[in-house]
């Protein structure tokens, strides 16, 4: 097989949304390149930016949900985490009150998923303790 | 370019090479792309705005495919970049076929280039050289305290990051100079200046192409390719060499055994 092509997409790093071109090499992604007609960066990028591409394919990427048990982390499904995600917020919540949770959010996620994380903190939560990652 | 894109057709459809690599128009924005069915070569573009790092690119494709025979758009700047990476061993010239296009007049402009064609075209007019020294001249008249401010002023803007070495079309070295520890202290903001960029322009000294890549990826607008200019033009001055330029010359500062380059073939 030979195919190489660039695939257009936006770095998932910080808030700026600076456009990347993702490089495919047989269907491995092997590099970033800044996007030249891009409004944002227009062809530029920063260090986190250029390596953007890195955890793709990186062994220590997690793809599984992980649950302490007794002390280490471990593999767990997604059931089992949102089941004691839930129920440990619930219990905090009422034994001591919404003010005793905050969330912190990322850049990495899209503007609409830190909207709805925001409104799931105040509404559903009940606090309004919401930061993120991205205090660049 | 309907004469270079029935080329290219012929070439794809007869087998002459596995593929071609080029920009294509995606989603209205022209991007690399390595073209293997001339079904595809409809949306193959030139575009004079996004120059993008293609020879770059082919040592990638190459490394991996060394026995394929890739066809390469190129520009006059990107066909000196090839004749630099044939020169260095990064490509081999008998695995990578040439298909050359023109600049514009106005392109040749912007870019002060003193050759803004490649050695063969399909199709088009050689324009006229835009070689213009000026900006040196410019620098070069101020005072040396002046100079001084100027460029610490320029590199103290620098956000280290290896923006300009990552686009660089010569660049190839396995192990980098900017990240050799002995050379420059690993690590942490702001970089040592002006040793950090100091270093770089005379790494590159005799294979730098003047093809102004790294300045139009340099987040903080550091006059990079300026300087490179300059260190490029003192090359010419004095050893008569001038990186790019076709023949069996090879570079003056690989015979000074000041071990920047790389043995052949081993870059990345």
């Amino acid at each position: 097989m030979l195919s190489y092509e660039t695939v257009l997409t936006t770095c998932t790093y910080c808030g700026c949304g600076c456009g990347l071109l993702l490089e495919v090499l047989d269907g491995e992604v092997v590099g970033t390149l800044p996007q030249k007609d891009h409004p944002v960066n227009e062809g530029k990028l920063c260090i986190k930016g250029w390596n953007a591409h890195e955890f793709i394919h990186d062994q220590g990427r997690l793809k599984k949900p992980l649950v302490r048990k007794e002390g280490s982390l471990e593999e767990a499904s997604w059931e089992e985490a949102f089941d004691l995600v839930v129920s440990r917020l619930l219990e905090i919540k009422d034994g001591n009150g919404p003010d005793s949770i905050a969330g912190l959010t990322s850049a990495k996620c899209t503007n609409e998923e830190n909207y709805l994380f925001q409104k799931w903190m105040r509404v559903v939560i009940g606090a309004n303790n919401v930061d993120h990652c991205a205090r660049l | 370019m309907e004469k270079t894109r029935e080329k290219m057709t012929r070439m794809l459809d007869e087998g002459v090479v596995s593929g071609i690599l080029g920009l294509r128009l995606r989603h209205g924005h022209p991007i690399p792309y390595l073209f293997t069915d001339s079904a595809s070569l409809g949306d193959w573009i030139v575009d004079e705005t996004n120059r993008y790092l293609v020879t770059k690119i082919l040592i990638r494709i190459s490394k991996k495919h060394p026995d394929e025979l890739i066809g390469i758009v190129v520009r006059g700047c990107e066909e000196r970049s090839l004749i630099e990476l044939f020169k260095n061993h990064q490509l081999s010239p008998d695995k990578v076929k040439r298909i050359g296009i023109t600049c514009s007049q106005d392109l040749a402009k912007r870019c002060r280039c003193d050759r803004p064609y490649p050695s063969e075209m399909e199709e088009g007019e050689r324009v006229k050289p835009a070689e213009d020294f000026s900006d040196l001249t410019e620098i070069e008249s101020l005072p040396e305290e002046e100079r001084f401010k100027y460029w610490m002023e320029k590199f103290g803007k620098c956000i280290k990051c290896y923006g300009c070495r990552n686009v660089c079309p010569a660049c190839f070295c396995k192990t980098c100079t900017l990240e050799d520890p002995s050379l420059i202290k690993p690590g942490g903001m702001p970089p040592e200046i002006p040793i950090f960029h100091l270093h770089k322009a005379f790494h590159m000294a005799d294979r730098c192409i003047d093809c102004g890549l790294c300045e139009e990826a340099c987040p903080m607008g550091i006059p990079v390719r300026k300087l490179y200019r300059k260190v490029r033009k003192s090359v010419k001055d004095l050893f008569g060499y001038t990186p790019g330029e076709d023949g069996d010359s090879k570079g003056p500062l690989e015979f000074l055994g000041d071990g920047s380059y790389e043995p052949p073939g081993v870059g990345k």
